[in-house]
């Protein structure tokens, strides 16, 4: 098998907040192989986000890795300089962000925002680099890109935004895109067609794509695999059929069963009880207050992720019968 | 009778206009129909401009429609005068989208649910906070918590909150505006449970205003989609899902994303040229309008 182009190996992230460290990301393990997608899914406060943030180390004080590492086409990010992680961002992992109108500079022409990267890599020099927003703005489906290209994001829809934004990811070819809630602020029309443009950009620029959403509809339809994130830790990984034909964690079922069907009129199934507060996370598994399952042991220690079938793991103790030789000897860290 | 009855609303906004600059329309609300039976949950359903907040809003006059007519329990509600509609709005409640907005961040969450209460001179300050402490419980909040200020409370819970205090005046009837689409997916459920669970107890009538297809199909037996400021399709809720005749109706169904990674998907363009601003709705099946 082939080496992952992005390895995330134990990853935790702290915000050191007066009195009590808040652990928003603690001790998270995947990998994304070339021209794979991965769907990071969860609820606000889940720490998927802040994991996004932590790969490409944008995070702002008072938020520090404490531990872990991001291997990133076999490079260790956390151990490069300053200097050499800026290199990374935008020519080897790209990032497109919610809000299109936040994450793009309002007196800047779009043209300049997409091949501002180009020049600062030292990829093309001002003409070539303004042909080459240009064919990006084209690429993404935007009319007329000779004349959109000296635009301002304000003279834009919400969906051409995000269109440029993509462009803007995709400007200096990285063969890696984070994309944070990238439809999320989009009406339900304009969402699929950023999705649509997003899959094809994949197959276009042979991108991998860190996709993260709350939107399990989303991740049904982009994501090749799926972690599932709950209070800081993934819960449940897999490939995207098996996390949703037999999804294996209560929270991934609950989640799943919240969906509104085709009924009228009948109670939807909600999950019971608040996503906990990281300052003050119970022992053992954190979805324990709130699972319909619980069972005496998981109030106590919190249970290892353990592969149930190749490549689909859980973290919860219904299913570590299952493979109890492996959670003796997967270390379970606590900061 | 319809308990609510709303016919030819229009809603124009002017804008722009200044030193030789002649002044432009923004036509909102663009003559919409529609009537709500007592107990029913009505569902309104469009994309941001369609104007479905616009038309919740001037219902309740929250903002003066240019025209048209909001008729409650049989009474044109756009004809009152000041002490009438003032009434009229005991009974008439708005539930917000928008739960770290829409609550005074200055007030604790007891003086939030327990202003209306003082602004319509109910009960001495007693009975009123007796009132509050029920109304609560009714929303499933810990009355422990009467004394905390909105931030102090998760988003669900302040959606509680807005949903205790449209409740204090014992209204019949309650236009939810997108009450769940801040919420995290898990909380959604909850929330949309407690609406349900309430329209049981108190015997309530709402109108749902929602961008999402899923969740109004799922609690709305009837149904609105509005674009671009008019109705293009109304009817029951699952005859539009089954057989939707507008083209914007079929563009939006067709966005919603499945959750099944198996499920063919076949997204439908919205071409513009089919759709004829002017059309007026017709009745092509039993109780299922659309303007083609």
């Amino acid at each position: 098998m082939d080496e992952p182009l992005l390895s995330v190996q134990n990853l935790t992230t702290v915000f050191d907040v007066p009195g009590h460290p808040v652990v928003a990301v603690d001790n998270v393990s995947f990998e994304i192989r070339k021209s794979e997608t991965l769907g990071l899914v969860g609820e606000s406060g889940s720490g998927k986000s802040v994991t996004a943030f932590s790969i490409l180390q944008l995070l702002q004080h008072p938020g520090r890795i404490t531990g872990g590492s991001v291997l990133f086409q076999g490079r260790d990010l956390l151990a490069l300089p300053e200097n050499e992680v800026r290199k990374i961002r935008g020519a080897g992992i790209g990032l497109i962000f919610q809000e299109p109108m936040a994450a793009l500079n309002p007196v800047m022409r779009v043209g300049a925002q997409i091949s501002e990267s180009l020049i600062v890599h030292g990829l093309a020099n001002k003409r070539e680099a303004r042909d080459r927003a240009i064919d990006l703005l084209r690429a993404v489906r935007i009319v007329e890109p000779e004349t959109r290209v000296d635009d301002y994001p304000h003279q834009l829809s919400g969906g051409m935004r995000q269109r440029v934004m993509i462009a803007v990811a995709l400007a200096c070819r990285p063969p890696m895109v984070i994309a944070d809630e990238p439809t999320t602020a989009l009406d339900v029309t304009v969402q699929a067609q950023i999705l649509e443009l997003l899959r094809e950009m994949k197959n276009t620029f042979d991108v991998s794509l860190l996709l993260i959403t709350h939107d399990l509809g989303v991740i049904a339809e982009t994501a090749d695999r799926v972690a599932v994130m709950y209070a800081g830790r993934i819960v449940e990984q897999g490939p995207v059929r098996d996390i949703f034909r037999k999804p294996l964690h209560p929270y991934t079922q609950g989640l799943l069963a919240s969906i509104p069907g085709e009924g009228t009129g009948a109670r939807l199934r909600a999950i019971e009880g608040v996503v906990p507060n990281l300052a003050t996370l119970p022992p053992g598994c954190t979805f324990a207050p709130r699972c319909p399952y619980r069972m005496e042991v998981c109030t106590t220690a919190v249970p290892a992720l353990v592969d149930i079938d190749p490549g689909h793991s859980v973290r919860c103790y219904l299913h570590s019968d299952r493979a109890e030789a492996r959670v003796m000897t997967t270390p379970v860290m606590t900061v | 009778m319809a308990l609510v009855e709303v016919r030819h609303l229009v809603k124009h906004f002017e804008r722009g206009g200044g030193f030789l600059r002649a002044k432009s329309v923004v036509r909102a609300v663009d003559d919409i129909s529609f009537s709500i039976e007592a107990g029913e949950t009505y569902g309104l359903v469009g994309e941001s401009g369609s104007g479905k907040s616009t038309t919740g809003r001037c219902m309740l006059r929250l903002i003066e429609p240019t025209s048209g007519e909001m008729r409650f329990r049989g009474e044109d509600v756009l004809s009152f005068d000041r002490s009438r509609l003032r009434a009229a709005r005991r009974d008439m409640q708005m539930v917000f989208q928008d739960p770290y907005s829409s609550l005074n961040p200055r007030m604790k969450a007891r003086d939030i649910v327990e202003e209306p209460l003082i602004i319509h001179r109910i009960g001495d300050r007693a009975e009123r906070r007796d009132k509050v402490a029920e109304l609560f419980r009714l929303v499933g909040l810990d009355p422990a918590h009467l004394l905390r200020y909105p931030h102090e409370f998760s988003g669900g819970q302040r959606q509680r909150i807005g949903l205790a205090r449209a409740l204090a005046l014992n209204p019949s009837f309650v236009i939810a505006d997108e009450p769940v689409s801040a919420l995290d997916v898990s909380i959604q459920a909850q929330v949309i449970n407690l609406l349900l669970d309430l329209q049981e107890r108190l015997e309530l009538t709402y109108l749902f205003i929602a961008h999402d297809l899923r969740l109004v199909r799922h609690i709305c037996r009837r149904m609105s989609v509005m674009y671009l400021g008019k109705i293009v399709e109304s009817g029951d809720s699952a005859s539009i899902f089954a057989h939707p005749q507008h083209p914007y109706t079929r563009a939006l169904l067709s966005a919603i994303p499945v959750t099944d990674p198996d499920a063919p998907r076949q997204r439908i363009e919205l071409d513009a040229n089919l759709v004829n601003r002017d059309a007026p709705l017709r009745e092509l099946a039993p109780g299922h309008f659309a303007a083609v």
